[in-house]
């Protein structure tokens, strides 16, 4: 029994499989989402994408444009709501006339209808004057640097010991480099914002993970109050990192609001959105793993290069994972970034540890090989005692239990480590295997929490959730620190007028606010007890923050593992490669919901093996930009293509993370998942291909 | 709401769309999709748009019974259609055995793509149950009975619509669950019970 929750009367509602709250809705197509609230004499608005890699705007003509019928604006750098400055330069739209990407937007159309605003978008005239411009990333590019950190906050390089040393001195090595190309988030709601003014108040609905911070970049934008803005994001259908920060459509909303005296919705279009929604960057990976004939590593190196653009810094911290995985005495792990006229990388889906765990995982597989010896083996017997790069404690790390339950439920054993010797027809077959994870992060949230005077509850939170669920966990998490059924407790997320929370990313949304509603519910719980006679009319209100308890960094490293198995067939005659079966384990804390739970592991599972077979993105070289920007040419995996999918866990008991015990679980099911499918490629066919995704075309030769 | 600007007048049309079972008089910009005179003029918010181009299936809707992408379509061409959305699914209170299903296997996240899911499985059914093939049917099944409807055909037929939250072997489940309960997956008056004994 977790000590920071009274004894629960059944149905105990922490760790039950309660159905989504707003399913019901989901179901009969009444949620609403940004770009579904159309207030009276509601504008539309089309953006104008910049058409040249890099230059400057030098003539918008909008003449043609505005005599379109139903045309009531066309704002470009010129006649636009000037902006102050913002800590996010990807959000002064429209301020100067500097084409820093190709898809940078250079004017927005704002008509009565959509087909007039998209007409009067497609009629504007813009000049440029253009300059040679850079998007290919390479190993040696003259102007790649060391950064000083790299996203997450953490240092670009650690060393340890003497990694040189140890390389050269050990018996089996493996170097290798490889490489994951740009990633896109596509959340199936594009990125949309409804926004109006009334009296000074700007009131935006917004697709966003987290509507705070969106509420105080606009209110710093804009020069305003955080009091005169609200942004609701109530419903959000996805958003994998791309709606964490705050994005052009809430401040081109609000501009074009302002513009025009008019409420105006804007939905960005689909192949506008890699260019102005961030991405993942592409990571050029080099793994260097050495080590003694019985596995236990002696030296890791992990050197990762990155672009960035030129609008702002932003390194995926790919080469971090190395610092936390496994044994390694002697260690270097470093970034190098070049900043080329390419869109603003952003978060994806475990930024660092999806393109990481792809490389590190699959070296690890390599030198599994190298020595003959299982890949599950040899990850157990390089189980660290403390974390390699702080030395500090884990404050639970069941990586060996995964692998261990992972290979049961999988049927890993008996295997042939032999390649290519698996047929079945034309088909190859291949298991393989990859470790998985993901630190826990935690941020200050406040919460308040209300009993009604008729024996009802009321939580008021600024959570979001973005499809994992949030409403219902937290909902049990208030239900259970208040020791009432869950059905009286009401919730309300999703707008800036809430107490301000954590965005739900980081897979830090639910053990932050969990904690805030925790601490909340148990201080009403208190009052409640020493009230003696009915409540006044009223009720009581509780309100709390998480700011002390969460400053405080803690003594252990926290993080959450998992381990992930693949099986593959490869077409010998197409080179197609499908997975056949994925199974994967996690030790992920307390598991609040299971049903949600499930879901989220699967659902990383899933873009995971997008991410290993299908996804990848390209720079035109002589047009910059994203070659692959729509649906019909970015593929995400499909219902045919994620055959049999299975998540399990294990009971993880860990009391240094938060009231509930929970780790985050949004983002580890793609990590290592890429990997695993690779590591089963290459059992399937011999073939090691170190370059995602694992496309026919690069398949086939090797048949 | 409607435009408060309308188009020239050669550019519109009179014409009354059948949604849901009720007719709707409307005026309309000869540009606008189905998708957008539901989501912009009627209010009707299920269908989502997540390409506008054909590519997702988010808004999928069934016309005349089968299922299409409301975004490829113009709205001027649909006159003589019954159109039905997510929102015309559920029997009042009681919801569409799909849409139970749903709801029963976890089958959603975010929700976005969940209307255009539920549309689409219950064309399907009718689709399957009307014989037609698909890729993964065997050269030899005869095309005047319903076609078995195995996991594989599930999967298949539901490609046309993605989903980037990843619930795909739930909404496999789902439609599992509804096809073995024996409803038959019509919008209106579907027989079936909803789906029962679920995990
Ligand atoms: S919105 Fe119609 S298929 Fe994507
Ligand atoms: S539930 Fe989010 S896209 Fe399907």
């Amino acid at each position: 029994m977790n000590p920071h929750f009274p004894p629960g009367p059944p149905p105990y509602p922490l760790g039950a499989p309660l159905v989504r709250r707003e399913g019901r809705e989901k179901v009969t197509g009444t949620a609403r989402y940004a770009a579904e609230h159309t207030p009276p004499a509601c504008a539309y608005a089309w953006p104008v994408p910049a058409t040249v890699a890099r230059g400057r705007v030098t003539a918008v003509d909008t003449a043609a444009a505005l005599t379109l019928p139903g045309v009531c604006a066309v704002l470009t750098h010129e006649n636009a709501p000037r902006l102050a400055t913002a800590d996010d330069p990807t959000l002064l739209v429209l301020q100067e006339d500097r084409v820093p990407h190709r898809g940078w937007y250079v004017a927005l159309a704002v008509a009565d209808s959509l087909e007039a605003a998209r007409a009067a978008a497609d009629a504007v005239r813009v000049s440029y004057a253009t300059e040679e411009h850079d998007v290919e990333l390479t190993t040696g590019h003259p102007r790649l640097y060391e950064p000083e950190t790299v996203n997450g906050g953490y240092p670009a390089t650690r060393e340890r010991g003497d990694f040189d040393g140890a390389f050269a001195d050990a018996p089996v090595t493996v170097d290798a480099l490889y490489t994951v190309p740009p990633l896109h988030n596509h959340p199936m709601e594009p990125h949309a914002a409804t926004a109006w003014w009334s009296d000074g108040h700007l009131t935006v609905h917004d697709a966003s993970q987290g509507s705070t911070k969106v509420c105080e970049d606009l209110a710093a934008l804009f020069k305003l109050e955080k009091s005169d803005v609200t942004v609701v994001s109530e419903h959000v259908g996805g958003g994998f990192g791309s709606k964490g920060t705050t994005r052009p459509q809430a401040v081109l909303a609000a501009m074009a609001a302002r513009h025009t005296g008019r409420p105006v919705k804007l939905s960005l279009p689909r192949r506008e959105m890699p260019a102005v929604v961030g991405h993942r960057a592409p990571t050029l990976q080099r793994v260097r793993l050495g080590a003694g004939r019985d596995g236990v590593l002696t030296a890791l190196a992990h050197e990762s290069v990155t672009h960035t653009s030129t609008v702002t810094e932003f390194v995926e911290q790919a080469a971090v994972p190395g610092r936390v995985m496994y044994t390694s005495p002697n260690s270097r792990t470093t970034h190098r970034v070049v900043p080329l006229d390419v869109p603003t990388p952003s978060w994806m889906r475990a930024p660092g540890e999806a393109p990481g765990m792809y490389a590190l995982e699959s070296a690890l597989d390599e030198l599994a090989v190298a020595l003959d010896l299982d890949p599950v083996e040899l990850r157990m017997r390089n189980e660290p005692d403390t974390e390699p790069d702080s030395d500090r404690a884990f404050s639970s790390r069941h990586l060996v239990g995964c692998l261990r339950e992972g290979a049961e439920r999988f049927g890993w054993q008996p295997r042939d480590p032999r390649p290519g010797v698996r047929r079945e027809g034309r088909l190859l077959l291949g298991t393989g295997v990859a470790s998985a994870t993901y630190p826990v992060l935690i941020a200050a949230s406040a919460a308040e929490a209300h009993a009604t005077a008729d024996g009802g509850f009321r939580i008021r939170i600024n959570a979001t959730d973005i499809g994992t669920g949030a409403r219902t966990a937290l909902a049990q998490v208030a239900a259970a620190a208040l020791g009432v059924p869950e059905e009286r407790v009401g919730m309300e997320i999703g707008s800036s007028d809430l107490p301000p929370a954590m965005l739900a990313g980081g897979s830090a949304g639910m053990g932050s606010w969990g904690w805030a509603v925790h601490k909340a519910c148990t201080a009403l719980r208190a009052r409640l007890r020493d009230h003696v006679g009915p409540l006044p009319a009223d009720g009581f209100t509780v309100t709390a923050d998480t700011r002390q308890e969460t400053s405080e960094r803690s003594p252990y490293s926290r993080h959450s593992f998992g381990a992930t198995f693949a099986e593959v067939q490869v077409d010998t005659v197409t080179g197609e490669v499908r997975v056949r079966r994925l199974t994967g384990v996690y030790a992920a804390g307390r598991i609040l919901n299971p049903r949600t739970a499930r879901s989220q592991f699967t659902g990383g599972m899933t873009m995971g093996l997008g991410m290993a077979l299908m996804e990848g993105s390209s720079l035109d070289p002589a047009f910059g930009d994203f070659a692959e920007r729509d649906l019909a040419s970015y593929h995400v995996p499909a219902c045919a293509d994620v055959p049999w999918i299975e998540a399990h866990w294990l009971d993880e008991d860990d009391p240094h993370l938060n009231p509930m015990g929970s780790k985050g679980i949004g983002e580890i099911g793609i990590v290592g998942t890429a990997a695993a499918i690779g590591n089963a490629v290459w059992h399937a066919t011999g073939a090691r291909l170190r370059d995602l995704p694992l496309t026919p075309d690069k398949v086939l030769p090797y048949l | 709401m409607e435009p408060t600007n309308q188009p020239a007048a050669e550019q519109r049309s009179a014409l009354v769309l059948h949604i849901n079972g009720t007719p709707q008089r409307l005026t309309l910009d000869h540009r606008t999709t189905l998708l957008d005179v539901l989501r912009e003029h009627l209010g009707l918010i299920g269908a989502k748009k997540g390409c506008d181009h054909g590519q997702c299936g988010a808004c999928t809707v069934l016309v005349d019974g089968r299922r299409a992408n409301s975004c490829l379509l113009l709205a001027v061409a649909q006159e003589e259609r019954q159109i039905t959305t997510v929102e015309g699914l559920a029997e009042g209170e009681r919801l569409h055995p799909l849409q139970e299903a749903f709801l029963e296997r976890d089958a959603l996240q975010c929700g976005y793509c969940t209307p255009g899911q539920i549309c689409s499985a219950v064309g399907m059914l009718r689709e399957v149950a009307d014989g037609f093939p698909s890729h993964v049917t065997p050269a030899t099944a005869d095309p005047t009975v319903p076609v078995e409807l195995s996991t594989d055909e599930i999967r298949e037929r539901m490609s046309g619509n993605l989903c980037r939250c990843g619930a795909y072997p739930r909404i496999v489940e789902a439609v599992e669950d509804v096809a073995a309960a024996g409803a038959d997956g019509h919008p209106a008056g579907a027989a079936g019970r909803p789906g029962q004994g679920v995990a």
